[in-house]
């Protein structure tokens, strides 16, 4: 029976590493490609949670779910515009003061419009339920958060890898200064990298809304796992963040069904450990500028 | 787009590390100080996972001394709040024994981390100052850290477990059933554990399940999986703040239906989890639905100028500075050491409850009645606010209010 138990936490953790992945994903590719320490990255997924409270009774779940992202990804257009595009060519402890401070101001600022205490939002009905796998219990609405993650990180390795757009700025990310020579403006590419990676934490805002509370401090909750799957994962690489993610929610799942106090710590010690092993991270590329 | 050499994936971890002390930052709110008013501290966390009730906190004491000023204040003279964010107890004391020395504030209320009421308390002990605590509920802080001039109008952990514990025997929730527990991984949630444990086992309940939950944690589902897997009669929550939002949302994500129950609980956590999330039955010290002529009133005057019901945390600041206002005129004098000797000879205060509450001297707890209340489906809500419904108060007409008070166990020395 207990065989039957660590499989369906093992299983489960898969599903909770949609959730991972979901949060990680904006922040690896804003930092692979724009070489931006996006402590802010949090904030806008606070962002993208309020954003589908206050449409979803408009517009419905359906129209937030597209809405919110959209927004949150101009949000960023307009944060990148004003401050990240000053700061790819300056010491990189500046744009992580840059957003540790747009950090407090957004979640200060959503104190001050929408108050503290948490804000009620639901699954909506019909994406409520389960669904059984034999004995197995799966929430419909974490196999739809799971599609949307697939979904999202398959899209945008596409766009990377197999676009023109994706070539240009995989050269920008190895040698700038040559690819502005071939008479390239980087700048449009990083706008659009910096709209996708926030639009992408506006995304798991809304998803992950109906399941977990909706109040100001929500980002800075989520921000530090989603900092250690990317590490975990390892610059540069898609795979190496979705490999990460999954890796986290079964170990997390693994270590809450046999010591339940080590529940959060786990992640934290499986970075460590994949650290001394690969200090590049599990599928972390060789980058120039990096080494 | 080009990068400086010294970009490596240093600069990540470092970016974790920021983001863990972003999680730890406060703003303090300082509202500047007159002369001829009678300045009140008031000190609770308004960042943080405790941030949503520190807010209603506010609330409440702002009401309260807008009520009192409007009535041409207190002694002749207006109450000015001097309000601060308490963030942790390090800070908590540090600003504590500022709002003494440099505000000159009469007294203190405030605080719903035990942790901090603790730091703040050994300041009011030192500087011989009254501290209300309003929100923190470690029976310790009523035992072994208990001093003169610390009281408590918040119920302690034993209190909330009496009183949800009277309902649950009722409902035949206790005698015989394998009980299943949720508990934060600090000193509130093992406190709390400890006395529920207690309780339950005496009631002939038993555990067949405690988990210690960290406080970081956001996804509860391997946690909900070995609940489904041990199919117990009950679960009972020692969760404390946003935590419950989170693990009430996922329950129902989950579909399971052993009923709930919580030892711990506040109305705002239940209100931001949304409708068909909220079920079980809980314990409060007081709720938007006590019907007493003094309750209605306070509903009312909260409503109409918050949009919103008062919550539980709104009511134990309110009653404080209204306790300590009545104190002051009947004293005739803001001194601080004989406020805490009337506080501590018996007198009585309406608390917008039944029965008048009093702060007994052995531990300066406020002794009261207690509540508790069962949800809502969610056919049946009214509104957003509308989610429980009451099932009565603890102890009986005919009972001494004292049966609920943690045991006079002579942990607290402040009368030897």
């Amino acid at each position: 029976m207990a065989f039957v138990f660590i499989l369906e936490q093992v299983l489960n953790g898969l599903l909770v590493g949609a959730y991972y992945l979901l949060i990680a994903l904006g922040l690896s590719l804003i930092f692979s490609l724009g070489g931006i320490v996006n402590l802010a990255h949090g904030a806008f997924y606070a962002v993208g949670a309020y954003l589908a409270v206050t449409l979803a009774p408009r517009i419905g779940f359906a129209g937030a779910f597209v809405a919110s992202p959209v927004l949150v990804a101009l949000l960023g257009v307009t944060v990148e515009r004003l401050f990240f595009r000053r700061f790819y060519r300056s010491d990189p402890i500046l744009s992580l003061l840059l957003t540790f401070g747009l950090a407090m101001i957004i979640e200060q600022s959503l104190r001050m419009i929408f108050g503290a205490a948490p804000l009620p939002f639901s699954i909506p009905p019909a994406l409520r339920g389960q669904v059984f796998v034999g004995d197995f219990i799966y929430p419909r609405y974490r196999l739809i958060i799971f599609g949307v993650a697939l979904a999202a990180v398959t899209a945008t390795w596409f766009l990377v890898y197999r676009t023109a757009f994706g070539r240009v700025v995989r050269a920008g990310v190895q040698n700038p200064d040559m690819v502005e020579a071939l008479g390239i403006s980087l700048q449009p590419y990083m706008t659009a990298i910096a709209a996708i990676g926030i639009g992408l934490a506006g995304l798991a805002g809304v998803l992950l809304a109906p399941i977990s509370g909706v109040h100001p401090a929500m980002g800075a909750e989520i921000l530090t796992a989603a900092f250690v799957v990317v590490v975990i994962g390892g610059l540069g690489s898609f795979w190496g963040v979705i490999a990460a993610a999954a890796l986290v929610g079964v170990v997390r799942g693994l270590t809450i069904y046999f010591f339940p106090p080590a529940g959060e710590a786990s992640m934290y010690l499986l970075m460590a450990l994949v650290l001394l092993v690969r200090p590049r991270g599990l599928l972390g590329e060789r980058i120039q500028k990096f080494e | 787009m080009a990068h400086s050499d010294d970009l490596t994936r240093r600069m990540l971890l470092k970016g974790a590390a920021g983001a863990t002390a972003l999680a730890g930052l406060g703003m303090p709110a300082i509202v500047k100080a007159q002369s001829d008013v009678i300045r009140i501290g008031h000190l609770t966390p308004i960042t943080g996972f405790l941030g949503p009730l520190g807010e209603f906190a506010q609330m409440g004491v702002q009401l309260a001394a807008e009520e009192i000023n409007a009535a041409g204040g207190v002694l002749g003279r207006k109450i000015e709040l001097v309000m601060e964010d308490s963030v942790n107890p390090q800070t908590a004391s540090a600003k504590a024994e500022r709002l003494i020395e440099r505000d000159k504030v009469a007294m203190i209320i405030g605080e719903i981390s035990s942790a901090s009421a603790l730091a703040i308390g050994q300041v009011a002990n030192r500087t011989k100052t009254v501290f209300i605590n309003t929100g923190a509920n470690s029976d310790a802080l009523r035992g072994e850290s208990c001093n003169p001039f610390m009281f408590h109008i918040e119920a302690a952990n034993s209190m909330m477990v009496r009183s949800v514990g009277t309902y649950l025997k009722n409902e035949n929730l206790i005698k015989g059933k394998k009980w299943y527990s949720l508990t934060a991984d600090y000193a509130f949630g093992h406190d709390l554990f400890k006395v529920a444990k207690k309780f339950v086992s005496e009631n002939g309940g038993e555990f067949i399940g405690e988990e210690l939950v960290p406080t970081d944690a956001t996804d509860f589902s391997p946690y909900l999986l070995k609940i489904r897997q041990a199919r117990p009669d009950v679960v009972a929550s020692n969760l404390a703040g946003n935590q419950i939002t989170n693990f009430i949302k996922q329950y129902a994500e989950y579909g399971l239906q052993f009923p709930i129950t919580g030892f711990g609980f506040d109305t705002a956590v239940a209100w931001g989890a949304g409708q068909g999330n909220f079920s079980g039955i809980w314990p409060l010290i007081w709720h938007h639905m006590v019907d007493t002529p003094s309750s209605r009133k306070y509903v009312e005057a909260f409503t109409k100028k918050y949009g919103k019901p008062p919550e539980n945390q709104s009511w134990g600041d309110y009653n404080s500075l209204k306790i300590v206002a009545q104190s002051f005129d009947e004293l005739k004098s803001p001194d601080p050491q004989k406020l805490a000797e009337h506080l501590r000879k018996g007198a009585k205060f309406d608390i917008l409850k039944n029965r008048e509450g009093y702060f007994r001297p052995y531990d300066n707890q406020m002794v009261q009645q207690m509540y508790a209340v069962r949800a809502k489906e969610p056919g049946k809500m009214a509104n957003q606010w509308d989610i429980y419904e009451p099932l009565g108060s603890v102890p009986g007409p005919n009972e001494d209010l004292e049966v609920l008070a943690p045991p006079k166990d002579g942990t607290c020395k402040i009368q030897a």
